[in-house]
């Protein structure tokens, strides 16, 4: 991007709510099933049919709205949006408009290192579409199974202002919609969509530059790149003379480019009316408040506070605190009183490693939070050396046992008898007498192989700092 | 079946009877639920062909139904309608049976569940007689906009029944059922009601469960019985009122014993009488008849009171663009891809226009234009919107004359039943028929429409008592009084 021109972005995310049930009637949400199969008369539009609100849906979006500093409306409606096709049984969609639930919230993103505050205009209920399946051949076939399964659209302000920044925004409302545990945040499954408003002005200009809507962008690395492609587009046509034309642009991530899909004068004529079939949503204070008091701590809140009471460098508490399930592994190591900073390396390090190698979900660690703090402590009590207690994670991951007893088993109890040390230290020595001559010619270096030599005479066993203060002393 | 020419004719036939008569005949096992229901459908194979009341007439199911009813009434199970031969109106759904809304979009459409009204009956025992014929999708006041037939007035078959609940009314007029269900967004229970001399009852916005009704305009749209008197259309009532959880618009609201307030005097009853209503240049007789009406009610001790609804010019042009507003959003599911009629088209959009084009008739089509208008960007504003600042309006007209009488008094039409054509090729003429029924569905008040006289011609002319909301018991209670000091409802027309 020239450094002329600034880009000015708006993203209209959707969110696939976690409830067991769709919004607006008893069918299960459950992902994958058979076409067709999780449908009723309501869900599938038939005639004389109507909604009625799963109140689920609407906790979760106060949930969100407060997670999210929003205004809770205690009055809002539900309207129709009016448009035909054939995944849309009723020839309109339930969501909100003049009145949406949640209004006028925000959101900090960090990107390197610094802290950038979102708005958020508002955060509405709306019932999902079906899916066309087109499987070749003359007919084109209609899935309804996702009719009416419940999503949240949150929508910001135009406030991002680079790819980089709306990619962290995407992640970042991923995390904060899994900690309430109202969305998988899966965009591979579509149950969290995004949709971008783009335009780019000169720097400095006040007015916002005509913009394009970005549609399909179906993953998080594409967040970046669809919008990158897009800025880069609209500034090429600037630089050349032309105007960009306020159009829908759908990403097409094979081909990496954004294509025209429908101009401004085919933009559709919704017809947003109040839908006469539900009442009012009326939220009482109270209620917010139940709501409000039954929030988990939200990421923001975990990252300050592991900051200042765990005095983790921030990097590590970004990373610890980035899933709700990670954050609550490191809490429970602590609170069995392993220090922070050594939980929070192990994890990063052993721990996430092998975890990511096997995709496996933190929830599913073999190894107990309780054990890894067990682990922790035999090192700081001397027991076992740092290095043998990889070995003996590995066994802890392999096993889920704990690391006492594998320790215990396998003989692996360091030596902290200087006796035994300075009998192996002797035994080197002499038996390397060319080294510890040049090493007395002041070659210190040489420090590492009689430690090396040492080790290995020990099985690892030897404590580091006796046998290195006893190698020092006999080589003087 | 055989007629012996030993036994005379019996004086009084069985469809001939309210449901309060059949109940006592059956609980007592005078009759059987069999008998009643073959007298009906004798009735049916007399007269259906010149009145063409039903777009369906559910032989094998009322056969089953019947015979249930029997074995219920023989285990002393029955319940408030058990074994009795009920009509339903072709636009709330009935499992398994054809619900066509007298549209050529939905002429094959078998719903796979069951409308909550129908469920109701249906634990109470009815007896479903057929489907009856509407304008296509309650869109009219005469039945000519059917679809497959126009509905003739069993009064006089030249003329037509009114609608949109026609084939109700007529059905219940000309005894081929003992009563039946229709549904009113402008007029649509009471208009009919009038015009073929029965009871009709629109009850309040959210009395009644709108689940399974096609709507039509569901802020308006609400169930409501078609009666041979006003104790049967309590007792209908007394059934099918009350909240629905599949209905989040139908209200929480206690539902008091109808039957309870008919026979309770009306001395002290305030009765407001709208000016607006009473106009230079209307309908002599209707005129006449419904004065006389307004007296027979103060003899009983009622006490009449000149009132105003002042915004009741503005009830049509409102509802017209409300009422249409909303059928443009609810009619859009009829489009070819899931149920009813498909046309072909070269693609998914010809096949759309193709299907709309062919499957709605004329009026529909005019309403679904109308109503796309008035939500369209930049109309929004000046229709839809303003119109729900009239209908505010009217409401608090309601609210205002309620703070003052009990009910209110006027006729039900403007005219009596018109023959058919007459109005057929002016819309606007058609829609002024409803001019006196539209503003109660605006406000959501209940409103009961009942026979108080006849025209020189031997046309009924209906009287309609408008109550506070979810008072529905004051307006039985009035219409009772005033029926059972007249003779108007024993009429019945010669077929």
């Amino acid at each position: 991007m020239r450094r002329n021109y600034e880009a000015v972005i708006g993203l209209e995310v959707h969110a696939q709510m976690r409830t067991n049930t769709k919004i607006f009637c008893g069918c299960p949400t459950t992902f994958g099933a058979k076409p067709n199969t999780q449908t009723c008369p309501v869900c599938t539009g038939l005639p004389g049919v109507l909604p009625v609100l799963n109140r689920k849906a609407l906790e979760f979006t106060v949930k969100t709205g407060l997670a999210m500093n929003c205004r809770i409306s205690p009055y809002s409606r539900f309207a129709r949006k009016n448009y035909f096709y054939p995944d849309l049984p009723k020839g309109y969609q339930i969501s909100q408009y003049e009145l949406p639930v949640c209004e006028g919230g925000w959101v900090d993103i960090s990107v390197d290192g610094e802290t950038r505050r979102i708005g958020i205009t508002r955060i509405h209920m709306e019932e999902d579409a079906g899916k066309n399946i087109h499987e070749g051949g003359s007919y084109s076939y209609v899935d309804l199974n996702r009719a009416c399964t419940p999503l949240m659209e949150i929508v910001s302000e135009p406030d991002i202002r680079s790819p980089k920044d709306a990619a962290q925004y995407m992640r970042k409302l991923r995390t904060i919609l899994r900690y309430l545990g109202v969305c998988d945040g899966n965009m591979e499954e579509g149950s969290l969509r995004c949709d971008a408003n783009i335009s780019i002005r000169p720097v400095g200009q006040k007015e916002y530059g005509t913009r394009t809507e970005l549609k399909n962008i179906n993953s998080f690395r594409f967040v970046e790149k669809a919008i990158e492609y897009e800025i880069a587009r609209q500034i090429r046509i600037v630089d050349e003379g032309g105007t960009v034309v306020q159009e829908t642009r759908l990403w097409d991530s094979a081909a990496g480019v954004t294509q025209s899909m429908r101009s401004k004068e085919e933009a559709h004529d919704y017809r947003y009316f109040p839908d006469p079939d539900l009442t009012p949503i009326v939220v009482q204070q109270s209620w917010v408040d139940e709501i409000r008091a039954s929030l988990p701590e939200l990421p923001d809140a975990k990252q300050a506070r592991y900051t200042s009471s765990f005095r983790l460098p921030e990097a590590d508490a970004d990373q610890l605190t980035a899933e709700q399930a990670v954050a609550l592994w490191f809490e429970a190591a602590v609170a069995a009183g392993a220090p922070p900073k050594a939980v929070a390396n192990w994890m990063m390090t052993e721990l996430m490693k092998h975890l990511n190698d096997e995709n496996r979900p933190i929830e599913e660690c073999p190894v107990q939070p309780a054990r890894l703090a067990g682990l922790i402590a035999l090192i700081e009590q001397g027991i076992i050396s740092g290095k043998i207690a990889k070995t003996v994670f590995e066994e802890m991951y392999a096993t889920g046992r704990d690391a006492d007893s594998i320790v215990k088993e396998k003989g692996l109890v360091q030596i902290s008898d200087s006796g035994a040390i300075e009998q192996a230290v002797d035994d080197i020595l002499a038996k390397h007498p060319g080294e510890v001559a040049r090493y007395r010619e002041g070659d210190e270096k040489l420090l590492g192989f009689f430690v090396g030599q040492l080790m290995r005479a020990m099985k690892g066993k030897a404590n580091p700092q006796l046998a290195n203060e006893l190698l020092k002393k006999k080589l003087v | 079946m055989h007629i012996t020419s030993a036994f005379p004719e019996p004086i009084v036939k069985l469809n001939e009877l309210s449901i309060a008569e059949l109940r006592r005949l059956l609980d007592n096992r005078e009759v059987s639920a069999q008998d009643v229901l073959n007298d009906i459908m004798g009735r049916i194979d007399a007269v259906e062909d010149r009145v063409g009341a039903y777009v369906t007439v559910t032989r094998d199911a009322a056969r089953a139904m019947a015979e249930r009813a029997d074995s219920a009434l023989a285990a002393r199970r029955a319940g408030l309608l058990t074994g009795i031969p009920l009509a339903i109106k072709d636009n709330i759904c009935t499992m398994g049976i054809r619900t066509t809304c007298s549209s050529k979009i939905l002429y094959n459409f078998v719903p796979p569940y069951e409308s909550s009204v129908t469920s109701r009956f249906a634990e109470h025992g009815y007896v479903l007689t057929g489907k009856t014929n509407l304008d296509e999708f309650a869109m009219g006041s005469s039945t000519e906009n059917s679809a497959f037939q126009t509905t003739r007035n069993p009064w006089n078959l030249e003329c037509v029944p009114g609608g949109s609940s026609g084939g109700s009314a007529a059905a219940v007029a000309a005894n081929e059922c003992i009563a039946a269900l229709g549904s009113d967004t402008g007029g649509s229970i009471r208009q009919p009601a009038a015009l073929c001399g029965v009871v009709g009852l629109k009850p309040t916005y959210g009395r009644v469960s709108r689940y399974g009704l096609v709507a039509f305009a569901s802020s308006l749209d609400q169930i409501g019985p078609i009666t041979k008197n006003v104790t049967d259309a309590a007792l209908m009532l007394n059934v099918i009122a009350g909240h629905d959880p599949l209905d989040s618009t139908s209200a929480p609201v206690e539902v008091p014993d109808y039957a309870s307030f008919l026979g309770k005097e009306v001395r002290g009853l305030r009765i407001g009488i709208p000016k607006e209503y009473f106009i230079d240049g209307m309908h002599q007789e209707i005129d006449h008849s419904v004065r006389s009406a307004i007296r027979q009610l103060e003899s009983l001790g009622a006490v009449p009171v000149e009132v105003s609804l002042p915004h009741t010019a503005y009830a049509v042009a409102t509802y017209y663009i409300l009422a249409t507003s909303e059928a443009s959003s609810n009619l859009a599911r009829y489009d070819g891809v899931k149920y009813g009629f498909r046309a072909k088209g070269k693609d998914l959009v010809d096949m759309y226009m193709q299907t709309r084009a062919e499957g709605f008739g004329p009026e529909v089509k005019r309403r679904i234009m109308l109503g796309t208008y008035a939500l369209s960007a930049g109309y929004y504003d000046a229709y839809y919107k303003k119109g729900q600042q009239v209908r505010t309006l009217i409401k608090q007209d309601f609210d205002k004359v309620f703070e003052d009488v009990d009910v209110i008094a006027t006729p039900t039409t403007p005219s009596p039943a018109f023959r058919v054509g007459e109005k057929a090729t002016d819309p606007l003429e058609m829609y002024l028929s409803d001019i006196f029924t539209i503003s109660v569905n605006l406000a959501g008040v209940p409103a009961i429409s009942l026979p108080c006289g006849f025209t020189g011609g031997n046309l009924p002319i209906g009287l309609q008592i408008i109550g506070r909301s979810f008072d529905e018991a004051t307006i039985l209670q009035a219409a009772y009084a005033f029926e059972q000091s007249t003779s108007w409802h024993t009429r019945r027309p010669l077929l």
